[in-house]
């Protein structure tokens, strides 16, 4: 034998006696050996060393040589190699290479394949203690939400408690920023959203799935009865059950109806993690059976992706700008800050709690000025006080226009930046003045579309240009939500893009933000985000090729299929067969401008809904479409896999309950997004990343995602390659180990702790401010990658994206793409709405805008209904006569002209649809504007889904379908015209037309589902 | 002894309701036997966040007052309560004891701030127990404080001449202090959702354009005699805070040397926006 077949032959002749002794160890790993009967085959391909080990009733027996009939054979292919993939400290690149050029293999069933190779990884996990003993029989683990990081109290396996994390005596503390004379610290702790916070009663919600679920009516190998979705009760099945009828369904699509007859779906954000999330479980086994994907919109940076990027590049971004250490610029040099269709107190940065709250407090004692432009006076307005200017919704770019219309008449703008570091000025002031269309965007002008009094924009516009101003524009201050998601939403990231390049952005105290983003952590401590794909090996859709794929090598992932779905038309996919949209690829400028359409040529039209995660119907637009797709044959099968028993979870055939974070492992940073969102780490105070504990067993037979995934995957020969025969432990060790944190702190205490925080940069080492260097005309000094090398135009490393190089008031991009798309003009120009104020006729008929911002307590239907301790929050939910209704806001007098007051029942409606609410009269809003935040998790159909009143509060089914713009896909939710009336007890459907004609009874109604309570 | 001393500033209250939550979180689910039976799931609001709006649109306020139980010195349910059902700790703390207080509805309607919730299933009046139970195990701070993203909600552990001493300094008040219960519970910038404000906007023209008035003296007079002073900002608005609701007739005038003097009556009851004051030139006041 030669030395390298003597350490083979060494090495398995050790795994049957470790098996033994780990099991004799460990009660759970004798229970895991006993769950199988199988002999394994290990040999190296010319049988030079080969040994077979038998599992027999939790015996294991191993000898010698070759096995007659083993059950699986591992086969490598030559003893040199086997002796370097069986040991603990394998070299993964090694292990998936060796499994690409097929010189190592596995033959036999998927399932047992994966059972034996995770039995062996787990070996190496029995034992590892995690959590902290905190006295009394509980122990504190530790997990990280889309809310913020949580110590998890945990008695008897039952959840105890949820607090933040308080740092410890070890851990590093946050910065110091010293401006105007004072010092400044944000506390050593993490912070938490209220729908974090919330998480124990949603864990243990009654509206949990706990077991494996079919529609009562549903017969895979008979009828269908598709048509009772949403009516039809269900019944409990076995795991095997559901999980065959599955698997079969996808094998039947594909073979019978071919590539593309899948359609796998995913919310967004409805747990958190780089393992077991979606940006990497779920596309790691939807690329691995091939799938019609859905295209999402970049549904919170519509206006600024669509538009603005057009002005300044920073297409990585979306159309949003970098945002280092904006904070400390903020604080030292800023007069006045103006939060523009701004709540970051509501939306929490999207994934980073309170984290920005304390700094915003700040602002009092710096004495620095804001002012709010929201058509609500919203959370930040209230808190932080304030001016506030409430334009009609979707008519800002007017505002805007104006305040420019002031700056080039009156002189208060940087006319040195505009010379030296823009292009096409000219043509756009000319527009601004009127020298173009004779009509001068003067402050009268803009007053009958906004409702502001002109004097108001004139005293706006000077204050602002004569004072250092940072633009706090949307939910991260440099974009993200509100009027960005309307009709004019374009026109308004654009219009308010062009004001700060004429107060000359980069400059000192002169930017984007309002301290959301920017604060000095040290951003070169490498730990990816979740947006950079974990597990999922998609180098395609995924932020992994940067630098998670050189990190930790994995099998890549391929979709097989090219046919894709936007997102808002799924419905028209489905019920007509048609759907065409534009692409979210930040790559360059370029990538948003390749249209596609459905069905993509030789490909099966969509089959059969995989859908994962948070509901259609309580996040998307125009939402009884979604019902009413659902509600078809054209559907054959409808999966759902969730947590919770609510929503479209309602609609499906098979249900596959997954549990929450709270019951399976994970690894994660407190508001780590990368991707698109690269470095959102600094809205945090202090960059914390988290071993997300299993801290509960998974109640009742609920698994989590990755593992329904692998099953269903080992169903489909597909196990190895999904898991490479790992579990979700040795994955989160895989992807610690890729990261920076091995140089740091050790896995031992990572493990029981939960936690490390990153120290925070020395003062003197803290990144420039955001495009100072563009400002001072130097080359890029901030550590973003972006744009792509190829995209600098003169030099690497200096200008922006644009086609010159400067920030374009004329967009080249524009002018190359469609220099006469009149709802996108090279130049930006004010078009009212195309539902608003000025469509005369809907506006008759409607009469008042709808604004539906995303839900200050829930994150989209996350922690709505289902019990939740959220819904005795009044400003989320009111307690009516036994039923929680969502809210409704209006004006007093608004409301008085109806007869509605406070806490009354109302119906609000349009064409589209009908929702009950419960009223709120508030002067936060001007007449003629009603506020209901979107995401509701409860549908609740009065009478047919689809046709009927819903009493569950799901706004959407009232928001237009209609894309921004003709060449863009994106929504337009806050271009929303309604009317409201106090309800009068029925479900039937009524829009303005039947209002008005004398009632008759609607068959519609007639068919009551189980689930209207 | 030092004693428990809640002090929530209402100024930094905005209705995030973590604090409600996280007293969610801590009791309902969970029975600290001595201290508290569970929480009903919904329902019951331990902690609860009250909201007042001032103004009219645009000119707006909106103040937030959390509310729980203030563990009076002198509290009613102690009184109200049967065979010992409420005590109070040495430490200040107030229990309603989830044994003894069985049935015994008349605490709810004994507490005059609403503070004491009747659980139904369990037929047990409730309140906020200060979480007497983690102090007792060696916290510093409660959940709602722990978790309260403004610092709005602070928890004192002192003497009471010392808390005393920083109710002093710091103008902190209690709710109904005409009640008599004194609670342990107190107010920084109770004003913000007690007092009324009157406010307005004001305009003219200058060089021939309307223009907001900036920087003009407004008085706040009331029988002659000068109440406050205050200069109207760059949008020409102006506001007089920390009135009392209903008090009834003022008289705002404005000084301005580009304008014509004007004087503006104003009827208090609730907080109230006057609305654009268009100032008259001099010129035209002459004549």
């Amino acid at each position: 034998m030669t030395l390298s077949e003597t350490k083979f032959a060494a090495l398995l002749y050790g795994i049957a006696p470790m098996l033994r002794a780990k099991a004799r160890k460990y009660p759970a790993f004798a229970a895991r050996l006993a769950e199988k009967d199988l002999t394994v085959q290990i040999r190296t391909f010319d049988g030079a060393v080969a040994r077979h080990i038998a599992f027999r009733g939790g015996k294991v027996a191993s000898a010698r040589g070759l096995h007659p009939r083993p059950d699986v054979t591992i086969g490598v292919a030559t003893a040199a190699l086997g002796a370097r993939l069986f040991v603990p400290w394998v070299d993964h690149l090694e292990r998936i290479e060796a499994m690409k050029n097929f010189n190592f293999t596995a033959d036999g069933p998927d399932e047992l394949v994966v059972w034996f190779t995770q039995t062996l990884a787990m070996m190496m996990t029995l034992g590892w203690e995690y959590g902290t003993d905190v006295g009394d029989g509980t122990k504190r683990y530790v997990t990280n939400t889309n809310g913020g990081p949580l110590f998890v109290y945990v008695k008897d396996g039952r959840i105890v408690r949820l607090t933040p994390i308080e740092f410890d005596a070890e851990d590093a503390r946050p910065w110091t920023i010293e401006a105007r004379g004072k010092r400044f610290t944000p506390p050593a702790a993490t912070t938490a959203a209220v729908h974090t916070l919330c998480s124990k009663s949603t864990v243990y919600s009654p509206d949990r799935l706990l077991y494996p679920m079919k529609r009562v009516d549903f017969d895979p190998g008979g009828d269908r009865n598709c048509q009772n979705r949403g009516v039809s009760g269900y019944e409990r099945i076995s795991w095997d059950e559901a999980l065959d009828i599955v698997a079969s369904e996808i094998r039947r699509c594909k073979t019978q109806h071919g590539q593309g007859s899948i359609m796998g779906n995913h919310g967004s954000h409805h747990t958190w993690g780089n393992i077991g999330y979606y940006i990497s479980s779920a596309h790691k086994f939807f690329n691995a059976i091939g799938y019609t994907r859905v295209v999402h919109n970049p549904d919170s940076w519509e206006g600024w992706y669509w538009g603005a990027m057009h002005h300044f590049g920073y297409s990585m971004r979306l159309g949003q700008t970098e945002t280092y250490s904006l904070v400390e610029d903020l604080m030292k040099e800023a007069e006045m800050v103006v939060f523009w269709s701004a709540d970051p107190e509501a939306t929490s940065g999207s994934y980073s709690a309170h984290e920005g709250t304390i700094r915003r407090m700040w602002l009092q004692e710096l004495g620095i000025e804001v002012v709010h432009i929201d058509p609500y006076y919203n959370h930040s307005a209230a808190l932080l006080g304030g001016k506030w200017f409430a334009p009609k919704p979707g008519t800002d770019t007017a505002l805007a226009l104006a305040i420019a219309y002031v700056w080039i008449t009156e002189g208060l703008y940087d006319k040195q930046y505009v010379a030296e570091r823009c292009a096409g000025f000219e043509p756009w002031r000319d527009y601004v003045l009127g020298k173009e269309d004779g009509v001068p965007k003067t402050p009268e002008w803009q007053a009958p579309e906004t409702g502001i009094p002109a004097k108001d924009v004139r005293a706006l516009a000077r204050r602002w240009g004569t004072k250092k101003t940072y633009l706090g524009a949307g939910g991260w201050g440099n974009g993200h939500g509100g009027a960005c998601r309307a009709a004019t939403g374009i026109q308004w990231a654009r219009a308010v893009a062009c004001l700060l390049a004429m107060q000359g952005m980069g400059k000192p105290g002169v930017n984007y933000g309002h301290l959301q983003w920017g604060t000095p952590v040290d951003l070169r401590f490498y730990f990816p985000g979740y947006a950079d794909g974990g597990l999922s090996g998609d180098i395609e859709n995924t932020g992994m090729p940067i630098s998670l794929y050189q990190r930790m090598p994995q099998l890549p992932t391929f979709n097989p299929s090219t046919q894709r779905v936007p997102r808002l038309q799924i419905p028209e996919a489905i019920l007509e067969g048609k759907a065409e949209g534009y692409p979210w690829n930040g790559k360059t400028i370029e990538g948003q401008f390749q249209k596609f359409v459905y069905p993509q040529a030789g490909h099966s039209p969509v089959k059969m809904l995989y859908k994962y995660g948070g509901a259609s119907i309580g996040t998307m637009t125009d939402t009884n479409r979604y019902v009413k797709a659902y509600r078809t044959d054209k559907l054959e099968f409808v999966v759902n896999q969730s947590i919770w028993f609510e929503g479209e979870a309602k609609f499906a055939d098979v249900l596959l309950p997954a549990c929450t974070q709270f019951e399976r492992w994970d690894i994660s940073e407190f508001g780590g997004t990368g991707g698109y969102a690269l470095h959102a780490q600094t809205q945090m105070n202090s960059r914390v990343i988290f071993l997300q504990h299993k801290c509960i067993e998974p109640l009742g037979e609920s698994k989590p995602d990755y593992q329904i995934f692998q099953a269903l995957a080992s169903r489909l020969g597909l196990g190895a390659y999904f898991s490479e025969g790992m579990t979700e432990l040795d994955w989160v060790k895989r992807l610690f180990d890729a990261s920076d944190l091995p140089r740091h702190i050790s896995w031992k205490k990572f493990l029981k702790k939960g936690y490390f925080v990153v120290p925070p940069l020395a003062e003197g080492r803290r990144d420039p401010p955001s495009l100072r260097w563009f400002y001072e005309g130097r080359k890029k000094d901030v550590p973003e990658p972006h744009p792509l090398p190829g995209d600098y135009k003169e030099e690497y490393g200096k200008g922006l994206q644009t086609q010159s190089g400067k920030f374009e008031f004329e967009c080249s991009s524009l002018k190359r793409f469609d220099p006469d798309d009149p709802e996108r003009p090279p130049i930006v120009r004010y078009l009212p709405s195309w539902e608003g104020p000025r469509t005369a006729e809907l506006y008759g008929k409607y009469p008042l805008q709808l604004i539906s911002p995303h839900s200050r307590f829930s994150y989209h239907t996350l922690s709505d209904g289902k019990a939740s301790a959220i819904n005795d929050i009044a400003e989320h939910r009111m307690l009516v006569n036994g039923w929680y209704y969502w809210v409704l806001r209006l004006n007093p007098q608004d409301a008085a002209e109806r007869g509605i007051g406070e806490r009354d029942l109302v119906r609000i409606f349009n064409d589209r649809g009908a929702v009950v609410c419960a009223a709120h009269l508030t002067e936060r809003l001007p007449r003629g504007v009603v506020h209901a935040y979107e995401s509701s998790a409860v549908y609740a159909p009065m009478g047919e889904p689809g046709y009927s009143t819903d009493r569950g509060g799901c706004i959407n089914q009232l928001t237009p379908k209609r894309s921004i713009a003709k060449k863009v896909t994106g929504t337009a939710a806050n271009s929303c015209l309604v009317q409201v009336v106090p309800w009068d007890g029925s479900g039937e459907l009524r829009t303005a037309a039947r209002e008005a004609a004398p009632a008759k009874s609607a068959a519609r109604t007639a068919q009551v589902p189980v689930f209207a309570k | 002894m030092k004693k428990w001393n809640l002090v929530i500033d209402v100024a930094k209250c905005f209705n995030c309701n973590a604090c409600a939550v996280a007293c969610h979180d801590e009791y309902c689910g969970n029975e600290f036997p001595g201290y508290a039976a569970g929480m009903p799931r919904l329902g019951a609001r331990w902690i609860d966040i009250r909201q007042r709006e001032h103004g009219q649109c645009p000119m707006v306020e909106v103040a937030y007052l959390p509310v729980t139980c203030n563990h009076c010195d002198d509290a009613p349910c102690l009184e109200a309560a049967r065979d010992g059902a409420v005590k109070k700790r040495p430490d200040g703390i107030v229990i309603i004891d989830p044994e003894k207080a069985r049935g015994q509805r008349q605490l709810v309607d004994a507490c005059p701030y609403g503070a004491i919730w009747w659980n139904e299933e369990k037929q047990l009046p409730q309140a906020w127990p200060f979480d007497a139970h983690l102090l007792d195990a060696g916290w510093t701070k409660t959940r709602g404080a722990q978790v309260c993203a403004t610092r709005a909600m602070r928890v004192l552990h002192v003497e009471d001449e010392e808390m005393q001493r920083i109710v002093r300094e710091e103008g902190l008040q209690v709710l109904h202090p005409e009640y008599g219960t004194r609670p342990r519970v107190y107010y920084q910038n109770l004003d913000r959702y007690t007092k009324a404000f009157i406010g307005g906007t004001l305009a003219g023209a200058i060089g021939g354009v309307e223009e907001c008035v900036a920087g003009a003296r407004v008085l706040l007079k009331r029988g002659g005699q000068t109440l406050a002073e205050t200069t109207s900002d760059p949008y020409g608005d102006f506001r007089f805070a920390g009135l009392d609701e209903g008090s009834g007739a003022y008289r705002i005038e404005i000084a301005d040397d580009r304008f014509a003097p004007q004087a503006v009556a104003a009827e208090l009851g609730r907080s109230t926006y006057l609305g654009t004051i268009a100032l008259a030139p001099r010129a035209a006041a002459r004549a």
